[in-house]
């Protein structure tokens, strides 16, 4: 039976990274593993946003009108000013991975905290958004006013505006949080050249809540803003 | 050719005895026991709501049940059932505990994570036995709109909490089973060497990472519709509520065969052990675990065909679900094939097994008639469907998975359970439940539609056979309660091998130490390496 027979095979007991768990052979298996572990993590995100990006189509081609007109109440130039930050955030992020993966070990938490910022910054810009809508009703539920017979599809696009939106911010405040961790490890001087894996995921994840928002700013701020088509 | 197994007094039970080691532990095995624990509480649990149906349905008339409180047992018995029996039982129960010992691996990728796991579905189980506690959910464990978001006065909002929650614990669980099985394997441990039940949990794994992700958004949407009237899914404020039938079923359908791929992964574990034969075909039936994950996606609407979907549609939905047949019915015939010339010990596994391919089949060849575009308006909402899922479900799921659980029963405990005991179970449920539900089928084409606490008295005689029929299920299913708990303190010890099973974990001793080997195993044949001459055993 040799399927199963012990071969005699060494378990090196020499010199472990620290960072290396128990359960893994070696730094390699460990990378891989924790790398195809966030790509799959992904594509489940991917699934989740796109059921909502379902609704939103069937409802998009169901009521174009309320779109454009729920579309134009959003403010273009405060969402504009958002996907350039998150576009820089992305660059920031990057140049993070690049520096750990340098063992530029200041350069990694200068670029992360630059990152953190930029974060912060659609936080708050996002925040002001949310409060102009609460002030104009226009946040659905039983307080939903808005002009005209298309109010009920128009609460459908801003229901959806929110969902989206919000679920989106959500992945942002989780991303402040994984930043601040990757800062905290990395002003600890815990990465360097030979493993800087948790910077690189924290990497995807950032470029993913930035793509994410790359598609949600045409889908939801430029439906249709020539007027005269309403 | 027996291996001398050196048995060390320390194994990962005995290792460590405080309650914060179980609760805190990350190894894949103690989480195994963990999840067992819950599915079965949840498995008895959903039993009680349904022995109160069969009770009431023993009569024409309501007098057991309101209508409004029977509404509540189907519900609950469904909700208990699908989410926290059916879709968890055999992956994380069964895979959490061998799956890492069969790819000769020390733990999954991600321990963490898989306690992490563990937590979450106990949480949203809680949530969902707290919505029981208050007055339980009356909607139906399809929570479908308009009712579920605006007419029901029950707990929606918390069940559908509960459920969310728990979703997330099958996505987290099937990422890490796929990483493991890419990246833990042992060396020399190839995809073509991988046991079929590792297939076919890395085929419901995908299934678990793509379709979970859909139904937790559209529960997050029917709860924030219910709370705020948003209107996405109210026909009155243009919503659609056919939308939320399309993603509801574009997972639960899928989920269907999270519930039935990885019991089908140990039909051919135990099979092939128990015929000392290779699985024939391998690679045809590895590779239809595959398609049954991919064309799994592409069938939900025939759930739909009586809401008013396009006929083109319906078409092709109804194709699909034919074509859906044919990777099931690869299996069913390679099992058979593998019987054939094999030399057959009648161990209770083995009769579980059985079991399984006389349900399975019933239950597969119902669903074509399901499939079948004007048959299915007949059938639809009637007890043929009811006895079809329960074919499915129960008669393949959880007859594959009591078939695993006394397969794998002395790996995990080190002790053997009373085999004419296992045997009697088996065969108890056998026909306890072809009773249960062999009249259901005639009940349903003669027109009695589910989901209705009374129904015209000539269907009194197919009701009280079905409620007998489920009493004799619930002697066979409350049996193995017995034996199992009297083998851990009284049974025979196991050794590492009592089934002479080929396979990595069993060449580690009964129950495996802590870190499963006591060096990392190195591969060099495939998984079924049986010969029929080592058959003079036992």
């Amino acid at each position: 039976m040799p399927n199963g027979t012990i071969a005699a095979h060494e378990e090196h007991h020499g010199h472990h990274h620290p960072a290396l768990q128990h359960h893994f052979q070696d730094l390699d298996q460990q990378h891989e593993a924790a790398t195809l572990g966030m790509w799959l993590f992904l594509v489940t995100e991917v699934m989740f946003f796109g059921g909502l990006i379902l609704a939103y189509t069937l409802y998009r081609i169901w009521y174009p009108t309320a779109w454009a007109l729920g579309s134009e109440e959003l403010n273009i130039y405060l969402g504009g000013f958002n996907t350039i930050v998150l576009i820089g955030s992305s660059l920031t992020m990057a140049l993070a991975v690049r520096s750990a993966q340098t063992g530029a070990q200041r350069a990694t938490v200068g670029w992360l905290l630059f990152t953190i910022a930029l974060g912060l910054t659609f936080l708050v810009v996002k925040f002001f958004e949310y409060k102009e809508k609460f002030e104009l009703h226009h946040v659905p539920g039983p307080n939903f006013q808005f002009e005209g017979p298309q109010s009920p599809h128009v609460q459908i696009f801003f229901s959806l505006y929110f969902a989206l939106t919000g679920v989106h911010a959500l992945h942002m405040i989780i991303g402040v949080g994984l930043m601040s961790t990757l800062t905290f490890m990395a002003y600890r001087k815990r990465f360097t050249p030979e493993w800087y894996t948790p910077v690189e995921l924290g990497g995807l994840y950032w470029h993913f809540v930035d793509i994410v928002w790359i598609f949600l700013f045409p889908l939801l701020y430029l439906v249709d803003r020539s007027h005269h088509i309403i | 050719m027996e291996t001398t197994v050196v048995e060390s007094p320390v194994n990962y039970i005995n290792h460590k005895h405080t309650v914060a080691s179980w609760l805190l532990t990350y190894d894949h095995k103690r989480i195994g026991i963990l999840y067992l624990i819950v599915v079965s509480t949840a498995f008895f649990l959903g039993g009680i709501f349904a022995a109160l149906i069969r009770l009431e349905l023993t009569t024409p008339a309501g007098d057991l049940l309101s209508a409004d409180v029977y509404n509540r047992m189907f519900t609950m018995h469904g909700v208990t059932m699908v989410f926290f029996v059916l879709v968890p039982a055999v992956p994380a129960v069964l895979g959490n505990f061998a799956m890492p010992l069969m790819i000769g691996a020390k733990d999954v990728a991600f321990p963490k994570l898989n306690l992490m796991s563990w937590y979450i579905f106990t949480i949203g189980f809680l949530f969902t036995v707290t919505s029981m506690i208050l007055g339980g959910v009356d909607t139906g464990w399809t929570f479908y709109t308009p009712y579920s978001s605006q007419g029901s006065e029950s707990n929606v909002l918390i069940t559908g909490i509960g459920v969310f929650i728990t979703g997330f614990s099958s996505i987290l669980t099937g990422l890490n089973f796929m990483v493991t099985i890419h990246r833990m394997r042992a060396p020399g441990m190839t995809w073509f060497r991988l046991p079929l039940f590792i297939w076919a949990l890395y085929a419901t794994s995908l299934v678990m990472v793509l379709g979970t992700p859909v139904i937790a958004i559209t529960l997050l949407m029917l709860v924030f519709e219910r709370g705020l009237h948003l209107g996405i899914f109210d026909p009155r404020l243009g919503g659609d509520p056919v939308l939320f039938q399309h993603l509801f079923w574009f997972y639960s359908h899928p989920a269907v065969y999270i519930m039935i791929l990885p019991p089908m992964g140990v039909i051919s574990e135990v099979i092939a052990c128990f015929s000392r034969k290779n699985v024939f075909g391998y690679s045809f039936v590895a590779f239809s675990s595959l398609a049954i994950a991919v064309f799994g996606f592409l069938v939900w609407a025939h759930h739909l065909f009586v809401a008013g979907i396009s006929p083109y549609s319906a078409l092709i939905f109804s194709f699909l679900s034919f074509a859906v047949a044919i990777p099931s019915a690869v299996k069913t015939f390679n099992w058979t094939a593998t019987l054939y010339k094999g030399a057959i010990w009648w161990k209770t596994p083995m009769m579980f097994v059985f079991g399984f391919l006389g349900l399975f089949l019933i239950g597969g060849l119902t669903g074509l008639f399901l499939a079948s575009l004007g048959l299915d308006i007949h059938l639809t909402d009637t007890y043929f469907v009811v006895a079809h899922f329960h074919y499915i479900m129960v008669g393949g799921a959880i007859m594959g998975y009591f078939a695993g659980l006394h397969f794998w029963w002395p790996k995990m405990t080190g002790r053997m359970y009373n085999d004419t005991m296992g045997k009697m179970a088996a065969l108890l449920i056998f026909v306890g439940f072809n009773l249960t539900f062999g009249p259901q089928f005639i009940l349903g084409y003669l027109g009695m539609p589910r989901r209705y606490h009374v129904y015209p008295p000539e269907f009194q005689v197919l009701n009280v056979l079905s409620s007998a029929g489920a009493s004799i299920l619930a002697v066979g299913y409350v049996l193995p309660l017995f034996y199992f708990l009297y083998s851990l303190k009284f049974g025979e010890k196991a050794g590492a091998n009592p089934w002479k099973a080929t396979g990595l974990e069993w060449t580690t001793q009964s129950p495996p130490l802590a870190e499963n080997f006591p060096a990392t195993p190195i591969v060099t044949e495939g998984a079924y390496a049986y010969s029929k001459r080592e058959m003079k055993v036992a």
